[in-house]
């Protein structure tokens, strides 16, 4: 006791006492630190996660319409039926489609941004990215009904341009067409481009900073025109932000059933059948099955991206 | 210097990109002064206020506006507590099942929506749980973790252990140096932080529409609005104000988390 007291005094009171055991034993205070969380994630959330797992593994009497609880993989035989395969087939196409276009159209603001920005840009261009990313999910896509009504501003531009045909024979192409643009798959397509768009901007923004101009001038020294400059220095060393956005853009596409519900024909998408199965239709085993979808295929996808170090991008 | 000026073909198609990502948002603004309220006629006929006297008066939007801020301000204290406490003990130290941890409350955010969503409702009815204004904040907490977690962990990494060493060698117990050296260190982190997870709970609508019943999140009723058009004026107000309300939130936590590189005990 007393070579204790030379150094400091035991702390009295259960509180003084409680705090010096977190002093003197750091994996107890790691323990106090991570149970609450760990136990709201792990019992609200992972709980869930398998309770709906092990629903997939039930099905759906086909008479009494009620769930019958034994193991069976009847409920995954029923995805490869035609008209549910079709639907799982779409919604990875549209996503594809929606993370190239990203890619594309995200690249040169990313850049710009990383490269050429200074200043007063640099925080125009940083929050110029923020805002659309945080503002309203529902309002964003609620501004391109305004859009994309066949009275709205786009047919407008096009008549006014006197190229209202040129809209006509586009919209007449089959499965990309409709009969206005808000019932079509360009714009479903149009729509999930906007709305994601910053997800991909970001990562690309933070992997490009990363790349040093020195490179960039080496390669030029070198003779390399700035197209293959581009191609053969930058692009590599950007890839891996490219593929930490993909992740968002992709997944974000894989279960959003909003969208092609207000924007869109009446093909469905994975998000819409998992809705409609398990709310009108009763069948949550199948619509179980149905989310199992979109996890699969992230998990394949993440396991890529992590081969490719697109976590370090993030 | 030639390297410092950016060809013209990238300026355009940076300001492109931008402009695709702001004209919608802004054509929302020139919509809440129409005059026409059957379709969404371009250009506007007319303009007016009388819309935003109406949307004023209509109770079904206070309502949903209520709750959406009781249900994100509940959230939002809860994700605050439970992501502070994860951020803390990732960052510190190193033990056993850190990266699980990690993914654990990356998992709610990184999964598409739909699925938390199902999750949790077919949980809450396995369990004979009733829908309820709790269960729509037991799914939104739920994923707002993430948000607190990834400003906190950033912030308690900059932090020095020296400065902890220091305060709990001076006297200070562990509760006191908490409050003391702790807290105001990781405060600003822990505001913005705090902001962008009740933006994200204020504007969430696919795991709500799992865990609501009757009740109405002002995305819901949006949403509603979207799939069933009742008065398209009165929507159109209410987008702008949402746009609005919004925007100052992340304006705030830019501000707050802008030049953090010089945090106390950092410099040496």
């Amino acid at each position: 006791m007393t070579e204790q007291s030379a150094i400091m005094d035991r702390q009295g009171g259960l509180m003084g006492r409680l705090s010096d055991a977190l002093w003197r034993k750091p994996g107890l205070l790691i323990f106090l630190l991570i149970l609450p969380p760990a136990l709201w994630l792990g019992i609200i959330y992972l709980g869930s996660l398998f309770a709906l797992l092990a629903q997939s593994f039930f099905s759906v009497d086909e008479f009494s319409g009620l769930i019958q609880y034994e193991f069976t993989l009847k409920t995954y035989r029923e995805l490869l039926r035609p008209s549910n395969f079709d639907i799982i087939i779409r919604t990875v196409v549209m996503a594809a489609a929606v993370t190239l276009g990203a890619a594309i159209i995200g690249f040169p603001v990313a850049y710009y941004a990383a490269r050429y920005a200074r200043g007063k840009w640099r925080a125009i261009f940083y929050l110029g990215v923020m805002l659309p990313l945080w503002s309203s999910y529902l309002v964003k896509v609620y501004s391109w009904k305004l859009i994309l009504a066949k009275e709205g501003i786009l047919n407008w531009l096009f008549e006014t341009l006197r190229l209202g045909w040129l809209l006509n024979a586009y919209l007449a192409i089959p499965v990309i067409g409709g009969n206005s643009l808000s019932v079509s798959t360009t714009g479903t397509f149009l729509v999930f481009l906007y709305v994601w768009l910053p997800f991909m901007i970001l990562p690309i923004q933070a992997s490009l900073e990363r790349v040093p101009l020195s490179m960039l001038e080496a390669s030029g020294d070198l003779g390399a025109r700035p197209a293959q400059t581009f191609r053969h220095v930058l692009l590599p060393l950007a890839l891996p932000g490219v593929i930490a956005g993909s992740i968002f853009t992709f997944s974000l596409t894989l279960g959003d059933y909003i969208v092609p519900q207000i924007i869109g024909s009446s093909r469905r998408f994975i998000g819409q059948a998992v809705y409609a199965y398990q709310g009108t239709a009763g069948n949550i085993p199948l619509a179980a099955a149905f989310a199992v979808v979109p996890i699969l295929l992230m998990a394949v996808y993440l396991w890529i991206a992590k081969r490719q170090g697109a976590f370090d991008a993030l | 210097m030639r390297s410092d000026r950016a060809p013209l073909g990238l300026k355009v198609a940076a300001t492109c990109g931008l402009a695709f990502m702001h004209l919608p948002i802004l054509l929302i603004f020139v919509y809440a002064f129409t005059t026409e309220d059957k379709s969404y006629q371009w250009p506007p006929p007319g303009v007016t206020l009388k819309w935003f006297a109406v949307t004023w008066g209509r109770t079904d939007v206070w309502e949903a506006l209520g709750l959406s801020l009781q249900v994100a301000s509940i959230s939002t204290v809860i994700a605050l507590v439970l992501g502070t406490l994860c951020a803390a003990a990732v960052s510190r130290t190193r033990f056993f099942g850190r990266e699980t941890i990690s993914l654990l409350v990356i998992l709610p955010i990184a999964l598409p929506g739909i699925i938390t969503g199902i999750s949790l409702r077919s949980a809450f009815n396995l369990a004979d749980i009733p829908f309820s204004f709790w269960t729509i904040v037991l799914g939104h907490a739920t994923f707002c973790v993430v948000v607190v977690y990834n400003n906190a962990v950033a912030r308690f990494r900059r932090v020095s252990g020296n400065l902890i060493e220091a305060s709990m060698d001076l006297g200070a117990n562990s509760f006191q140096t908490f409050r003391y050296v702790i807290l105001p260190n990781i405060a600003t982190a822990l505001l913005a932080g705090g902001m962008l997870a009740f933006a994200l709970s204020f504007d969430e609508v696919i795991v709500t529409t799992f865990t609501a019943g009757q009740q109405q999140t002002l995305p819901i009723w949006m949403l509603e609005e979207l799939v069933r058009p009742r008065e398209r004026p009165v929507t159109n107000v209410v987008a702008m104000v949402v746009v609005l309300v919004t925007f100052l939130p992340i304006l705030g936590a830019y501000y707050l988390t802008r030049g953090t590189e010089t945090v106390a005990g950092q410099g040496k």
